[in-house]
């Protein structure tokens, strides 16, 4: 090895590696204490899972407890998709399956298999950034970024379904997605350029 | 999560059989659906299952519409049944329910069945960091009597537990007389909505009238005149994705300027969907004016009791229904 070149993701995990808090493995389900000391935390039979992610076929083997998120993130290394709250409460993992936005921390990656998932590394086109994408940048959607590919792929979801057709409607439609940082005036008006230039505004 | 094998049965007869074998509560298998609560349950290890049986595929997600009213299929999903042209104009309550109920993702997501069985958000049940809950573990106590217990319930409560149930849509449907539909292994059977859920009691774990391995197959909906001008109202604490503090379905059939008859529910106050049929009797008959609402929500309180920081909810379910009234009364 001559050069040293770490992604952004290598060194978030060498950092948490040294500091002692990842444990050996790709990925380890959180362990309840108490069943761990009764020794019955042993790890389920795996399972044979393929995953449909952005047009490729993926086959994994997977813990029954991986959860489409974790699945994304620890096992296809897709970590756009981001983890907030692993509860369905703040909308960091939205993707879609089959077209709908869904929170993919609510999903049992074994019980997606063979549906379509796109997440947001699946929605550019080459070089070329998705319209939403785009309006983020121009809009200022954002400003620490950890919420953002939520954010676009509820908002992409958002438009398709019609219910971008005014700001309050947004709102109301978006309300599945935090922002810690408060950029919500910035995600809406970049979500009402993009159904703009999608021509999808509705009244409503 | 706690360790459990995942069973992709084939078809719904081996679901059935499968978790027929487990017992009704703190069983060692239980089914899964959406999953939309049952994920955050096991995330929280307030579920803890051997083994989980999914449903995904295995349930019919038909909506249909025909003159005698609405069955939804048990997999419908919030979203569908939401979106539904024949659901948004014969039966608004329904629609409204469930477009302010979670996120649009979370809709995308749940089912009509899972909806229905969804566990209460009281937080002690919630948080296993706390012993006593006899939802959780029966006989341990109730953390949220003499505790924080601003969201509890007022109505059907016991010295055993005091947590609100959670679903609109059930508030809904239980005011137009829904009907389940159950099935298990090799038996099927139909039970009305109002008997469905059950009274705390001594035995808060015990929510449903469903036997070991039973599945809601279905919900049937009569059509009727008061389906038709029906609204939802639900109070909370910020505008979107929140949990009801108090909610209100109401469904009128109104002759000239007066009730000819009145459906009542609420939400957020009882520990299940909570019919009152003593304000429906007093609204049958009655002109459309905001004293006689009044009179009639008035006798909503009659069997309420608070608990501390819930005290307000007596009040505050009061004026809903009489808001719900109005707006429905108005309602062309």
């Amino acid at each position: 090895m001559t050069s040293f070149n770490p992604t952004r993701r290598d060194l978030l995990k060498l950092t948490a590696a040294t500091g002692g808090a990842l444990a050996a493995g790709p990925f380890v389900p959180r362990a309840a204490p108490e069943a761990a000391a009764q020794g019955t935390n042993a790890a389920p039979a795996p399972l044979n899972v393929v995953l449909r992610i952005n047009g490729t076929e993926h086959r994994l083997t997977l813990d029954p407890r991986t959860t489409l998120l974790d699945a994304l993130r620890e096992h296809l290394h897709l970590t756009g998709s981001k983890k907030g709250c692993g509860l369905g409460q703040c909308g960091a993992c939205t993707v879609l399956i089959d077209g709908k936005r869904v929170k993919s921390c609510l999903s049992l990656a074994a019980l997606v298999d063979g549906r379509e998932i796109t997440t947001i590394e699946g929605l550019a086109r080459g070089e070329q950034l998705h319209p939403l994408q785009a309006a983020f940048i121009e809009r200022d959607g954002f400003q620490c970024g950890y919420c953002t590919s939520g954010q676009i792929m509820a908002g992409v979801a958002c438009i398709a379904e019609g219910h971008a057709g005014s700001a309050q409607e947004i709102r109301d439609w978006m309300s599945g997605n935090l922002c810690r940082c408060g950029a919500y005036d910035h995600i809406v008006a970049a979500i009402q350029d993009a159904a703009a230039a999608a021509g999808s505004v509705r009244k409503g | 999560m706690h360790p459990f094998m995942l069973e992709r049965p084939r078809d719904l007869s081996a679901a059935l059989a499968l978790r027929a074998q487990a017992g009704r509560n703190d069983a060692p298998a239980e089914y899964i659906a959406g999953g939309t609560d049952m994920v955050q349950l096991l995330q929280e290890y307030v579920r803890r299952p051997e083994r989980l049986v999914s449903l995904a595929g295995l349930l019919d997600n038909r909506i249909e519409a025909g003159p005698q009213g609405l069955r939804l299929g048990a997999a419908a999903t919030m979203a569908e049944v939401a979106a539904h042209p024949v659901v948004i104009q014969q039966f608004p309550v329904i629609s409204e329910a469930l477009l302010n109920s979670a996120s649009p993702q979370v809709r995308n997501q749940a089912t009509m069945g899972g909806n229905l069985l969804q566990r209460t958000r009281c937080p002690y049940f919630r948080d296993v960091g706390y012993s006593a809950c006899n939802k959780r573990v029966p006989g341990s106590g109730c953390a949220a009597i003499g505790g924080e217990n601003r969201w509890h319930a007022v109505l059907g409560t016991s010295e055993n537990c005091i947590a609100a149930h959670a679903s609109d849509l059930a508030v809904a449907l239980v005011a137009l007389d829904a009907a389940i539909e159950v099935r298990g292994a090799g038996r099927q059977r139909t039970v009305p909505l109002i008997e469905f859920h059950r009274l705390p009691g001594a035995t808060p774990h015990i929510e449903t009238v469903l036997e070991p391995g039973e599945v809601i197959a279905a919900i049937t909906v009569p059509a009727t005149a008061a389906a038709r001008r029906s609204h939802y109202l639900k109070v909370r604490d910020r505008a979107s994705f929140e949990f009801a503090v108090v909610s209100a379905a109401v469904a009128l059939e109104i002759d000239g300027a007066r009730i000819r008859q009145a459906r009542i529910a609420v939400g957020g106050v009882g520990t299940k969907p909570w019919r009152l049929p003593r304000v429906e009797a007093a609204l049958a008959g009655a002109r459309l004016n905001p004293a006689a609402f009044r009179r009639a929500a008035a006798l909503a309180a009659q069997d309420a009791q608070g608990h501390g920081h819930n005290d307000f909810k007596i009040e505050l379910m009061q004026r809903a229904i009489v808001r719900a009234v109005e707006t429905a009364g108005a309602r062309a």
